[in-house]
């Protein structure tokens, strides 16, 4: 039996520079309690988690483990103390075995100091054989599906005796299914005396197994919290205003059929189909959303449409027009807007004002450009016209945009992209890493565009936002398209096609019932598969 | 050396974070088949068959086995020229015509394929340049041993990269190492009257070296290939410059270091062909061996090998387990210029017996190439140094002899078959993922 332990950090202030991550944080996790630590992106949890981990110094404050201070120089003293992390990045070595990333940092050797890695693989062995995890010792991490590889960054804690253990945003990187799993052995973690510090900011899983919710905000604690308080509670608490979870959209009125997609194929430089024959078409006044776990071709789809794909094959139609072959300029000028999934890359540029950031895409057209010049004054009356409409907060249109949070960012990249008459629009991840705030703001704005009569694809690999937005779903498996269904197809339905299971097998028989759920949806109990809770995406 | 964090970002994303293509993304399949391979084998086969064969020479080459030193005899091999050339050039081609089947079929040529076309090719070229030749005969035993000599700098300085790179940090400065090694070691040694105490200099000359590179790459973060570019002037210069001041104008003080003796195992050394290569080496040449093994087991084998590939290759991930990436890159980049250190007295104490400007002439940028060409490992880069040696003692050897092709063109034969060996033959290597970044906490 591992011995428990009690956790506790004590005004906890953690300074970069100027900005103040961490104000006076005041947690304990009470041993063997699944503890949450619920915030949006940016909230400071993560940093707190570092400072715990000793990766971080504390500026102040202390960390107390049963009663007693500690300090951690680094990460090593952390564990020694009894503290593992599991990391929202995975720290695996990719080219690494299992056994040898378990090993790595507490070797076992022979003599003159060969490894010992037999001493490893048994361990590994028997943590795996106790949860269930299945894991081959021997297996290299980067030929690893990502549940698993999650699984090996838990077995390397436990491996250390980790009496508390940190799980940074375990679930961002997995499927429904692997979620559901993952929360599983949480539960039996906890059972046989762990503790666990959750740190999500996904409403659904936190009430799923949480024992204690502390709300952060902006570096503070807020408030806490049980798991029966109510969704709503919950992310007011954490944006610090009332926020609607659920979207008022009226139902789509689908128009004439105006982008068709038909048998496209996307060929990787290494030769891979990573898009495989996929056919769909979006009406007018529609949203078709694209769902998958990230890298099952979604990225390679949508810049197939805009043109930045080599290799493509098949047809893409928009109002008759075919697609495939043209530039990407071209394809811009056509009425597509895009909206790409990485906005700090592709979206962006950091350095250009946010200004000149909101033409990028008609620099060369009147009323900017007059013949070889630009227009400064039309620029920045532009600037200042779209910062109003989409509520970007700045003092000024001439701030760099990197400057901004990634929620107005991403308002800024909407703005340019929603600016202009569209006969498509394509919005690749649209609320990633953005608050939840933004994100109500964001949506709204998508519905807009479409009921403007705009066919949207959204690809996202956020399943709750995919079912918020959707009219109709695809999902997408290894580069196939596993099928199409309606709005309002369940959860549990959904998880099993994003593994590649087609959608007549996924239903379960009697479950085919495709109403939406009301705003009015009661509290599911904590234990079902949430199907019914449309709304808490965030 | 702590770092402490000064960003609020979390961190930088470790080049190995894993991609968020699961297995559950799209399928691994095997790299595709190109038609690379098949289409330059076939192209050197034409070659070999046009010029090693149809007009190939009409002498009989001679290539000696046996030295007069060996304990047994073997009787020289003697092969006539034009029938040697067109039957070795007829099999090349046949090996490159089963490679452009295996591409019809869409299978990748086999391991074996391009390692014996490029042995046979070898061969080929051997009997028409011999074949040419006003004295149409070498020994092979000594060409082979002669290479084996050229290498050993190359060695040791590729086994530096090594182990620089195993850790993260390039080390474009092998060549200063090489050089500040071979002056330091000539400076010592004659002031010592002790190679001995040369060889030991050198290593510490070439960690110095080292030490510069590690200090501004760690800890200051400068580029390190400007870091590396610019000691290997540094070094260039310094000792040209103490060259012609101290060396020359007293080189009975100062630049004439005793060498170090061959040491001849006996029995063993009498064996044709690997005796010399074998037993019969200066304290250089075995070090060599052993470096070879040691560096090779330490890195595979051991707790510390373990910890430096993790720092190389994903540094958070061995951060956040308790392991100092900054000290391990420092002290592996240390290690590595003492390495090469040692590399470089072999040419003022094993070569040559004094030192000259630029005496290295290139070596350490042939040492990189043979890393890169090794794949990364010790083994590796051991074998692709011996290569490059070969090619190198090749053309001094059939300048010797007197073929009928320029000695200029032969001159360029070692650095043709690298470029060669590095862009053709091996395919896409992997170098370790954070090799070349420096690591900033937080």
């Amino acid at each position: 039996m591992v011995r428990v332990l009690k956790l506790e950090l004590r005004g906890i202030t953690k300074r970069f520079g100027s900005l103040l991550a961490n104000d006076h944080i005041d947690v304990v996790v009470e041993p063997g309690q699944i503890h949450c630590l619920l915030g949006e992106n940016g909230a400071g949890k993560s940093t707190l988690m570092n400072v715990l981990y000793g990766l971080y110094e504390p500026t102040e404050g202390e960390i107390l483990i049963d009663d007693k201070p500690v300090s951690f120089r680094g990460p090593g003293d952390a564990m020694a103390a009894g503290i593992g992390m599991v990391h929202q990045h995975f720290m695996l070595v990719p080219v690494f075995t299992v056994a040898e990333n378990v090993a790595l940092g507490a070797e076992s050797t022979k003599a003159g100091g060969f490894l010992n890695l037999d001493d490893t693989r048994r361990k590994i062995k028997e943590i795996s054989d106790r949860y269930g995890f299945d894991v081959d010792p021997d297996a290299l991490v980067e030929d690893l599906p990502v549940g698993v590889q999650q699984r090996v960054e838990i077995i390397k804690a436990l491996v250390r005796d980790a009496r508390v253990l940190i799980l940074d945003e375990p679930t961002a990187v997995l499927t429904p299914q692997d979620t559901d799993e993952l929360l599983d052995i949480m539960r039996q973690l906890k059972s046989s005396g762990t503790s666990i510090v959750f740190i999500s900011h996904k409403l659904r899983e936190v009430k799923a197994v949480s024992d204690t919710i502390t709300v952060i905000r902006r570096g503070k604690v807020v408030g806490t919290a049980t798991p029966e308080a109510s969704t709503n509670e919950l992310a007011s608490l954490m944006v610090g205003r009332a926020v609607s979870l659920t979207l008022d959209k009226a139902p789509a009125k689908p128009q004439e059929k105006t982008f068709q997609v038909s048998d496209l194929t996307v060929v990787s430089p290494t030769g891979q189909h990573v898009v495989d024959g996929i056919s769909f078409d979006i009406a007018r006044g529609e949203i078709l959303a694209v769902a998958g776990v990230q890298g099952n071709g979604q990225t390679e789809l949508t810049e197939a449409i805009l043109g930045l794909q080599d290799r493509v094959h098949g047809s893409i139609l928009l109002d008759g027009e075919e697609l495939v072959g043209r530039s990407v300029k071209d394809v811009l000028n056509s009425g597509v807007g895009f909206v790409p999934e990485d906005r700090s890359v592709d979206g962006l540029i950091g350095t250009f004002s946010i200004a000149e950031n909101l033409i990028l895409d008609r620099y060369d057209q009147p009323p900017f450009a007059k013949g070889i010049s630009m227009s400064p004054a039309k620029v920045l009356e532009n600037a200042r016209t779209r910062i109003d409409e989409f509520d970007v907060r700045t003092p000024s249109g001439l701030l760099a945009a990197g400057t901004l949070s990634g929620g107005n960012q991403q308002k800024v990249v909407m703005a340019r992209e929603l600016s202009r008459p569209l006969r498509l629009f394509i919005a690749s991840q649209p609320t990633r890493g953005v608050d939840v705030g933004s994100i109500e703001f964001l949506h709204k704005r998508i519905v807009a565009e479409r009921d403007h009569g705009t066919p949207v694809l959204i690809v996202s690999t956020e399943l709750d936002e995919v079912m918020e937005l959707a009219d109709r779903i695809a999902v997408l498996y290894k580069g196939k398209l596993v099928g199409i269904v309606p709005a309002g197809t369940g959860r549990d339905v959904l998880g099993l096609m994003m593994a590649g299971i087609a959608p007549e097998d996924a239903a379960p028989a009697g479950s085919a019932e495709k109403t939406r759920p009301g705003p009015d949806t009661p509290e599911t109990p904590r234990t079902s598969t949430a199907s019914a809770e449309g709304g808490d995406h965030v | 050396m702590s770092t402490t964090a000064t960003s609020p970002l979390p961190g930088n994303k470790g080049p190995g974070s894993p991609r968020p293509d699961t297995g559950s993304g799209v399928a691994k399949s095997a790299k595709p088949v190109t038609w690379k391979t098949p289409v330059l084998l076939a192209l050197l086969g034409v070659v070999a068959f046009v010029f090693f064969g149809l007009m190939g020479p009409n002498q009989t080459a001679e290539f000696g086995i046996s030295t007069d030193s060996d304990f047994f005899q073997l009787p020289a091999v003697e092969v006539p020229a034009f029938l040697g050339g067109i039957v070795l050039s007829v099999i090349l081609l046949g090996l490159a015509a089963y490679a452009v089947f295996l591409k019809t079929k869409d299978q990748a040529a086999p391991a074996w394929l391009p390692i014996t076309f490029t042995v046979l090719f070898v061969a080929a070229f051997l009997i028409w340049v011999v074949g040419g030749a006003r004295t149409p005969s070498i020994s092979l035993a000594g060409l082979i041993a002669g290479s084996v000599t050229l290498a050993v700098p190359l060695v040791f300085g590729s086994l530096s990269g090594v182990l620089c790179e195993r850790v993260g940090v390039v080390n474009i400065a092998i060549e200063g190492q090489l050089l500040g090694g071979a002056f330091t070691a000539a400076m010592v040694a004659t002031m010592t009257r002790s190679p001995l105490l040369g060889l030991l200099a050198a290593a510490v000359a070439g960690a110095v070296v080292s030490m510069v590179l590690a200090v501004f790459s760690i800890k200051y973060l400068v580029n390190q290939i400007i870091v590396g570019v610019v000691l290997n002037v540094l070094v260039s210069g310094l000792t040209g410059f103490l060259f012609s001041t101290v060396m020359q104008a007293n080189k009975a003080q100062f630049n004439s270091p005793p060498g170090l003796d061959n040491i001849e195992i006996p029995v063993l050394s009498g064996i044709p062909i690997i005796g010399p290569i074998l037993f019969k080496q200066t304290l250089v040449g075995y070090l060599m061996y052993v470096a070879v093994i040691v560096v090779w087991l330490g890195l595979f084998k051991t707790k510390w090998g373990l910890r430096v590939r993790a720092v190389g290759e994903h540094p958070q991930a061995a951060d956040t387990m308790g392991i100092k990436v900054n000290a391990t890159r420092f002290w592996n980049v240390t290690l590595g210029g003492a390495i090469a250190g040692i590399g470089g007295s072999f040419f003022t104490l094993v070569a040559i017996d004094s030192f000259t400007k630029e005496i290295s002439g290139g070596r350490g940028f042939i040492a990189l190439a043979a890393l890169i060409f090794g794949r990364w490992s010790p083994i590796g880069a051991f074998f692709a140094a011996l290569l490059f040696g070969f090619a190198d003692n090749l053309q001094s050897i059939v300048t010797i002899i007197g073929t009928p092709v320029p000695s200029q063109f032969m001159a360029m034969l070692p650095y043709l078959v690298t470029v060669f060996a590095v862009a053709g033959l091996v395919g896409r290597s992997r170098p370790p993922a954070a090799s070349g970044i420096p690591y900033v906490k937080g």
